[in-house]
C-alpha cells in the first residue's frame, strides 16, 4: 500500500479524486479554506486534463443554482464551499434536494461568522442538516478523496437520487500534507457507473422540474425524498463495501467502531477529531481504561438503528460536537443520539460536550478531561452538556 | 514519533519547508504530516508550520506543543514569540543568525544550533530564502532525514535551476551541521 502513496495536501487529494469521478460541470466560488481544491481543478480544466465545464461564478448562490440546471439536464456535477458561502446556499440547497438532483459537494468545514472566524468546525454543514442532502464526515485526507466516487454512487443511485455532501475538516485536512493514493481513474471508472438519469431537462421531450405543488401532492415529496434517505441508509454500507472490495480501502459505512467491543465508555464524534481520539485511546488503554470509539460517518441518513446496536454494552456515551445549537446548550450529534436511545431500553447516559469552536485546537490533554468528567456520572454526578474547552479567563 | 515545530515569517516559506520534510522524511521510508498554524496569511506575520514523523501511519491532528526540534527561519522571531516554548530537554533549537549559540538565553534544556542560512541564501542562491537551507541544515543536526530526500523532494518542487541551487545550499547547510552532531 505504502508504494502507492504519495504526500499531497488535504485539498489536491480532494481535487484530484473529483477529476477521476469525471463531473461535466463545476460551479464554485472560492472562500478560504475551500480555495485550494477549486484551484486545483480549474488548473485541471485549464490544462485539459479534464473534460468538464468550469463554471465561474459572483457567488456561492449562483454556483448551486448553476449546478441545479446543470444537473437536471443529466449533468454529473460538483461544488466545494464552507461557512459563509455554504450558508448563501442555503434556499437553493432545498431546491436541488426537493428536485432529487444529486449534486456533490464538499463541504469544507468552518466557523461562521459573527465574529469573523476562518477557521474550522462543523456549524455550517450541521446548521444544513433538513435541507434533504445526504451528509457523510470524513475522518483523514485518504477518506475525504475516497468518500468522493463513494458519496457520487450513493446518490446518483436511481433509488437514491438526492444531493450530497461529503465533509472534510477545514485546514485540519484541507491544508495537512499527509500520505495519500491518489484515486487510480482505471478503478474509479470500473467503481462508479456513469450517471444515466431516467428524468432530464431536454427540449425533445420538455418537463418541469421543481414545478408547483399544491396541498393535495406537497406531502408525498417529503415522503419521498425521507424514503429515499431510508434507501441510503442502506446503500452506504453496501457502496463502502463495494469500494472496498476494488479499491482495497474500507472506513466504515454508517458508522464504524474502534475497539468499541468491549468498551464501558465510548465516545461518539465525527471528522478530523477521530483520528486524536484514537490515539487518546490507545493511551488510555494501556493504563486499563475500558474505553472505545464509535465513529458517526453518515449523519444523515441518521444511523439510528447502527447506533442502537453499537451502544448495547455501553455504560457511560460521551458524545463531541465541533457546533452548537444556541438555546439548547447541545451539539446535534448530542441530541440526535440521545433522541435515538429514547424509545429503547437503553437508558445509557449521553454526556454531550462541545468542543474545537471557531478552529481552537483539540489536543489529547481535553479528551481525557472529557473522558474524567463524564466519569463522575458513576458517582453520581451527571452532566447534561456542556463546553469542554473553554477558556476560564475568558469565559 | 518525532515533532518538529517551525517559526518563520508570512512569505518566508514556512510551510513549503514542513512540506518538504514531510515529503523527504515518508521518501526515507517513515509516515509524516506537515501542516500550517492556521494563520490568516500576511507577509512578515508571524507564522508556525508543524511536522510529525513516525514509523507508523499518523492519526493524531493536534497542533504541537511539546516539539523535539524547533527550527527558527527568522532571529527576530525570538523577541516576538516564545519559540522555545515546550522544547523537549534533550532536542535542539536551530535558528537562522549570524550569532553564535550562547547569545541565546532561552529557558531551556533543548540545545541551540545556529546557522547563518541568509547569508549562504545570498552566496549561493542569490536571493535571502531560507526555508529549504534551513530543511537541510535541520537532516544535518537531527540525523532524522536523509539529505538525498530532501533535495529530491526539492527537485520535485521547484525543477531546473532553482531547485538545482537550492540543493547546492542544502547540501552545505547539511555538511556543517552535520560536522557539528
Amino acid at each position: 500500500m505504502r508504494k502507492n502513496m504519495v504526500v499531497v495536501e488535504g485539498s489536491y487529494a480532494v481535487a484530484h479524486a473529483v477529476k477521476v469521478c469525471r463531473p461535466n460541470v463545476i460551479s464554485a466560488y472560492p472562500i478560504t479554506p475551500q480555495t485550494h481544491i477549486v484551484e486545483d481543478l480549474a488548473q485541471f480544466v485549464a490544462d485539459g486534463e479534464m473534460n468538464c465545464e468550469y463554471i465561474n461564478v459572483e457567488s456561492e448562490f449562483s454556483a448551486i443554482s448553476a449546478l441545479i440546471g446543470a444537473s437536471a439536464t443529466g449533468a454529473r456535477t460538483y461544488s466545494s464551499t464552507t461557512s459563509q458561502g455554504l450558508a448563501l446556499m442555503h434556499e437553493a440547497l432545498f431546491n436541488a434536494s426537493g428536485m432529487r438532483l444529486p449534486i456533490v459537494m464538499t463541504v469544507v468545514n468552518r466557523a461562521l461568522s459573527a465574529p469573523i472566524n476562518i477557521w474550522n468546525d462543523q456549524q455550517d454543514s450541521i446548521s444544513q442538516r433538513d435541507t434533504g442532502w445526504i451528509q457523510l464526515y470524513a475522518e483523514d485526507v485518504q477518506e475525504s478523496a475516497d468518500m468522493t466516487p463513494q458519496i457520487y454512487k450513493l446518490a446518483e443511485d436511481e433509488d437514491v437520487l438526492l444531493p450530497a455532501m461529503s465533509c472534510m475538516d477545514g485546514f485540519i485536512l484541507s491544508h495537512v500534507y499527509e500520505p495519500v493514493i491518489l484515486l487510480e481513474q482505471s478503478l474509479t471508472d470500473e467503481f462508479l457507473p456513469a450517471y444515466d438519469p431516467e428524468f432530464v431537462l431536454d427540449t425533445k421531450n420538455p418537463m418541469s422540474f421543481g414545478a408547483f405543488a399544491d396541498p393535495s401532492t406537497y406531502t408525498e415529496f417529503r415522503y419521498k425524498q425521507e424514503k429515499a434517505m431510508g434507501v441510503a441508509l442502506e446503500k452506504i454500507e453496501k457502496i463502502a463495501n463495494e469500494f472496498k472490495d476494488i479499491y482495497g480501502r474500507y472506513y466504515g459505512g454508517l458508522i464504524d467502531g474502534y475497539v468499541l467491543d468491549d468498551a464501558e465508555i465510548v465516545i461518539m464524534a465525527m471528522g478530523s477529531i477521530i483520528g486524536t481520539v484514537k490515539d487518546t485511546i490507545d493511551e488510555l488503554r494501556t493504563e486499563g481504561e475500558s474505553v472505545g470509539l464509535l465513529k458517526v460517518r453518515s449523519f444523515r441518513p441518521f444511523p439510528t438503528e447502527a447506533i442502537r446496536k453499537a451502544l448495547k454494552n455501553a455504560k457511560v456515551v460521551i458524545t463531541l460536537d465541533k457546533n452548537i445549537s444556541i438555546g439548547k446548550n447541545e451539539g446535534a450529534l448530542c441530541t440526535e443520539v440521545k433522541a435515538c436511545l429514547h424509545n429503547t431500553d437503553n437508558r445509557v447516559p449521553v454526556i454531550g460536550f462541545m468542543l474545537g469552536h471557531g478552529g481552537r485546537d483539540i489536543p489529547i490533554n481535553i479528551i481525557k478531561k472529557i473522558i474524567n468528567k463524564a466519569k463522575l456520572v458513576e458517582k453520581g454526578i451527571f452532566i447534561e452538556s456542556e463546553f469542554a474547552d473553554l477558556r476560564e479567563d475568558l469565559a | 514519533m518525532k515533532e518538529i515545530r517551525i517559526h518563520g515569517r508570512g512569505g518566508q516559506g514556512s510551510v513549503t519547508a514542513a512540506e518538504l520534510l514531510a515529503v523527504a522524511a515518508f521518501e526515507d521510508g517513515k509516515y509524516s504530516q506537515a501542516f500550517p498554524a492556521f494563520g490568516v496569511e500576511r507577509r512578515g506575520a508571524p507564522v508556525t508550520a508543524f511536522v510529525r514523523i513516525d514509523d507508523k501511519p499518523i492519526r493524531l491532528r493536534s497542533q504541537i506543543y511539546e516539539p523535539d526540534y524547533v527550527v527558527v527561519q527568522d532571529a527576530t522571531l525570538v523577541d516576538v514569540v516564545n519559540i522555545a516554548a515546550g522544547a523537549k530537554p534533550d532536542g535542539f533549537i536551530l535558528i537562522n543568525t549570524e550569532k553564535s549559540p550562547d547569545s541565546f538565553n532561552f529557558n531551556t534544556k533543548a540545545i541551540v544550533k545556529t546557522l547563518d542560512a541568509t547569508k549562504l541564501a545570498m552566496d549561493i542562491i542569490g536571493k535571502p530564502i531560507v526555508n529549504t537551507i534551513l530543511a537541510g541544515a535541520f537532516a544535518g543536526v537531527s540525523g532524522l532525514i536523509n539529505p538525498e530526500s530532501i533535495k529530491n523532494a526539492v527537485m520535485e518542487r521547484f525543477p531546473g535551476k532553482v531547485g538545482e541551487k537550492n540543493c547546492q545550499a542544502i547540501q552545505t547547510a547539511y555538511d556543517l551541521m552535520e560536522a557539528q552532531r
